[in-house]
């Protein structure tokens, strides 16, 4: 079972009869889009008996449901989709561990920000004059306000600052950690000893503009990864094993045995290796090897995790599970893999690498200088630490996020979700492409040739049966039907003949949509390959072939990659034949039947000589590279373990994403690039300043939310940079 | 300036319960579901 056990909820309904132990499940409803759904979903699952509540959360797109234990999840899935909603069973979210990070730095805002306004109320006044006895008051209080308020929200910056100097590097964090400390230290002995200038409220509203781009880019990680983790588990996570006597019940993938029989559905995963055993099917194994046409399988047949059953139920005994299985070697490269891209160095961390070193001379040199100029300990240290201040990289620290938070959220509304800011960094310096085929450039899915043989009539019956089935073929049907804009027909009496196809009644006549071996009452006598399914309407039969049609798209994307300077090549690990025929269309270049570690090692060829490669990959034999990449993406429709390994993710039928976000990602660095200029043209007037001992805390403090404010207002304007094209996606 | 002895320790007590607050805001969930928050009052309720 995958649900979630919590603390016992008090049901909101008392169950009848007893009270049972209720214990709480969670489903993804990708479905859910308005207050219409919220409505229909909690309403009609309260009806069903033995459920005590159900809650939608839909950001997340998400249903908690709490429901007495006799009933199984299953049973909760089948009553969702009597109510029109796919769902599935939602697993602890892999990506969700940084939710309380986001949390933590949340806080520390909230508290910086109460800090620094109580605290410039004090400051203002003293600006504005104050006799001494009250100064020192104002600065008394201001002490004990930002003193307990730098520690609580420093520490996020203190924290890292450390790692990277115990491992004798320097990040961003250094030069702020010690700009904080060091005029938090000299405003309490400015206050101990009745001084004029407190830089208390310099210190807290450096620390407050600082967290609050962390705290951006922390949102919107949190934002594409839940959006990310919504799309994750259709690949098989579980099956349904046979037990003795026939009954059947949930197991995780984890925990299959072999020796276990599953009983595997049209259209669901396979979650181990195993052998047929019962039923003849067509296996689509384009998410672990690449090949697009699928292949039959029959008792005796071995076949694979991760590969999709199209065709019948069948019964699979299970060979291998969880560690052993073919993908288990994929895992294993992936996990080298991945280990190049860590290597990178962001923006911001070769910013400070300059930075850092540069700033900390100044100061020092400073307080020599006025030290020779006979100026005392005192007032040297007192400049010393006004151009630390000043220096601090407010503006820096915020250069960077900013752009990149407003760029990732333009991103996000033409449906691209970006895993963290490093991902746009790496997507800006790309300048070659590998595409993988199947699911890629294609749907990856089957989709109907042509409908151009169908009228009105038939089109919409087609539809009225599609829709009532979850075989792969039903879906790819609905889904073209639905793109034509038909409207479905009043299908009567509808049923699903596992193994031969969908019949119904529809104006007095029986109409079907069968398996083209299959006739119409009759039983199957050959196995078909051939994807095709074929329509009975008034005793006419029309077949409708299917193949995995190209992303409607492909050609233009592939020009607008070009314009950008962005070769294409295709690296599939499909038949030649196969490839050859796309790779002709399209005018690419094209390697075929390439091994997970084949493709690899491609990616590493291409990065000894100096290519940043952005590799677009779906399946399971892409993961490897995907994670050894320069940087990845891949369509929402890909593997759980592609998902997971690319630094994006797209969703939708289109691949103009990917230039879209090649396009975004260049624009988000020519940004980042402005923002430190400006910065540097502050520092550049302001530093003078500081050394020559006119700084006080007033011109810091203007100077600090000046320089923050142009920034963030530059970064602002990425947001129209995603929809410049036109938005003509239709969204 | 009397007065000050009174309306600091105010004026901070004020800042002090709005973070309290938004402390309390947040660890009870209240920002989990935005969108959904926004959506229910759209729900027609059942007619009584």
């Amino acid at each position: 079972m995958n649900a979630i056990t919590l603390p016992p909820v008090v049901p909101a309904k008392a169950s009848p009869a007893e009270t049972v132990p209720t214990i709480d499940s969670r489903f993804t409803v990708p479905g859910i889009r308005c207050a219409g759904c919220i409505g229909k979903i909690e309403r009609g699952l309260a009806l069903v008996p033995g459920v005590a509540a159900a809650r939608v959360n839909l950001s997340a797109k998400r249903v908690a449901v709490s429901h007495a234990d006799t009933l199984d999840a299953d049973t909760l899935i089948d009553e969702l989709r009597k109510l029109g909603f796919e769902a599935e069973r939602a697993a602890d979210n892999p990506l969700a561990r940084d939710d309380a990070e986001t949390k933590r730095l949340i806080r520390a805002l909230a508290v910086a920000g109460f800090g620094m306004m109580n605290i410039m109320l004090f400051s203002v006044s003293v600006w504005s004059g104050t006799d001494a006895v009250t100064r020192g008051m104002f600065h008394w209080i201001s002490a004990l306000i930002g003193i307990p308020v730098v520690l609580y929200s420093g520490r996020p910056f203190f924290a890292s600052a450390w790692m990277a100097l115990k491992y004798r590097r320097t990040n961003m964090d250094v030069p702020i950690s010690i700009g904080v400390i060091l005029a938090t230290g000299m405003s309490l002995y400015e206050t101990l000893t009745g001084g004029e200038h407190a830089y208390f409220d310099g210190a807290v509203m450096l620390l407050f503009f600082l967290l609050a781009g962390r705290t951006l880019d922390a949102m919107m990680r949190g934002r594409a990864r839940s959006g990310i983790a919504a799309l994750l588990g259709r690949m098989g996570r579980g099956a349904q094993v046979v037990g003795e006597g026939g009954a059947t019940r949930y197991v995780e993938a984890d925990k299959l045995r072999p020796g276990m029989t599953m009983l595997v559905a049209a259209g669901e995963s396979l979650a181990a290796d195993g052998e047929v055993v019962d039923g003849r099917t067509t296996i689509d194994t384009s998410m672990l090897t690449g090949e697009s046409d699928p292949r039959p399988a029959a008792a005796g047949d071995l076949v694979h995790a991760g590969t999709i059953n199209l065709g019948n139920p069948v019964r699979v005994r299970v060979t291998a599970a969880a560690q052993d299985t073919a993908i288990a070697d994929i895992a294993r490269l992936m996990d080298e893999a991945g280990q190049s891209r860590s290597r990178y160095v962001r923006v911001a961390d070769r910013a400070a690498r300059l930075y850092a070193p540069a700033v900390h001379t100044l100061a020092f040199l400073s307080f020599c200088g006025w030290m020779l100029a006979g100026a005392g300990v005192y007032k040297a240290l007192t400049i010393a630490t006004a151009v630390l201040i000043i220096t601090c990289p407010c503006a820096l620290g915020l250069a960077v996020p900013a752009a990149q938070v407003v760029a990732a959220g333009a991103l996000m509304r033409r449906g691209l979700l970006i895993k963290d800011g490093s991902a746009l960094e790496r997507l800006a310096e790309a300048d070659e492409v590998l595409l993988d085929k199947t699911g890629t450039l294609t749907v990856g899915e089957p989709r109907p040739i042509t409908l151009a043989m169908l009228g009105p009539r038939s089109r919409a019956i087609a539809l009225g049966l599609a829709q009532a089935s979850r075989h792969p073929l039903s879906r790819g049907l609905a889904h073209a039907l639905r793109a034509e804009g038909v409207e479905p027909a009043t299908v009567e009496l509808v049923r699903e003949a596992a193994g031969s196809g969908m019949v119904g009644r529809c104006d007095g006549a029986e109409v079907a949509l069968l398996r083209p071996d299959v006739h119409a009452g009759g039983r199957a006598d050959t196995l078909a390959v051939d994807l095709a399914v074929d329509l009975l309407v008034d005793g006419t039969r029309t077949r409708i072939a299917f193949a995995d049609s190209l992303r409607p798209d492909v050609a233009e994307t592939l020009a607008a990659l070009k314009g950008q300077g962005l070769p294409a090549a295709i690296a599939s690990g499909d038949r030649a034949e196969a490839v050859a025929g796309v790779a002709r269309q399209l005018g690419l270049f094209a390697t075929a039947a390439m091994r997970p570690g084949d493709k690899l090692a491609l990616l590493e060829r291409r990065a000894a000589i100096g290519h940043k490669v952005l590799m677009v990959g779906d399946g399971l034999n892409d993961g490897p590279a995907l994670a050894g990449a320069h940087v990845s993406l891949a369509p929402g429709g890909a593997s759980d373990v592609s998902q997971q390994a690319a630094d994006a993710v797209f969703v939708g039928e289109r691949l103009m994403p990917v230039a879209i976000a090649v396009k975004v990602a260049r624009a988000t660095m020519r940004v980042v690039r402005q923002n430190f200029t400006m910065a540097v043209l502050y520092n550049v007037l302001a530093v003078p300043l500081a050394i020559m001992g006119h700084v006080t805390p007033l011109v810091a403090a203007l100077a600090m939310s000046g320089s923050s404010l142009l920034v963030v207002g530059n970064s602002l304007r990425l947001a129209r940079a995603a929809g410049a094209d036109g938005g003509k996606d239709g969204k | 300036m009397t007065i000050l002895g009174f309306m600091i320790p105010l004026s901070l007590a004020m800042g002090l319960f709005g973070l309290g607050t938004f402390f309390w805001t947040m660890r009870s969930g209240q920002y989990e579901d935005m969108d959904g928050a926004a959506n229910r009052i759209l729900i027609d309720e059942d007619p009584l």
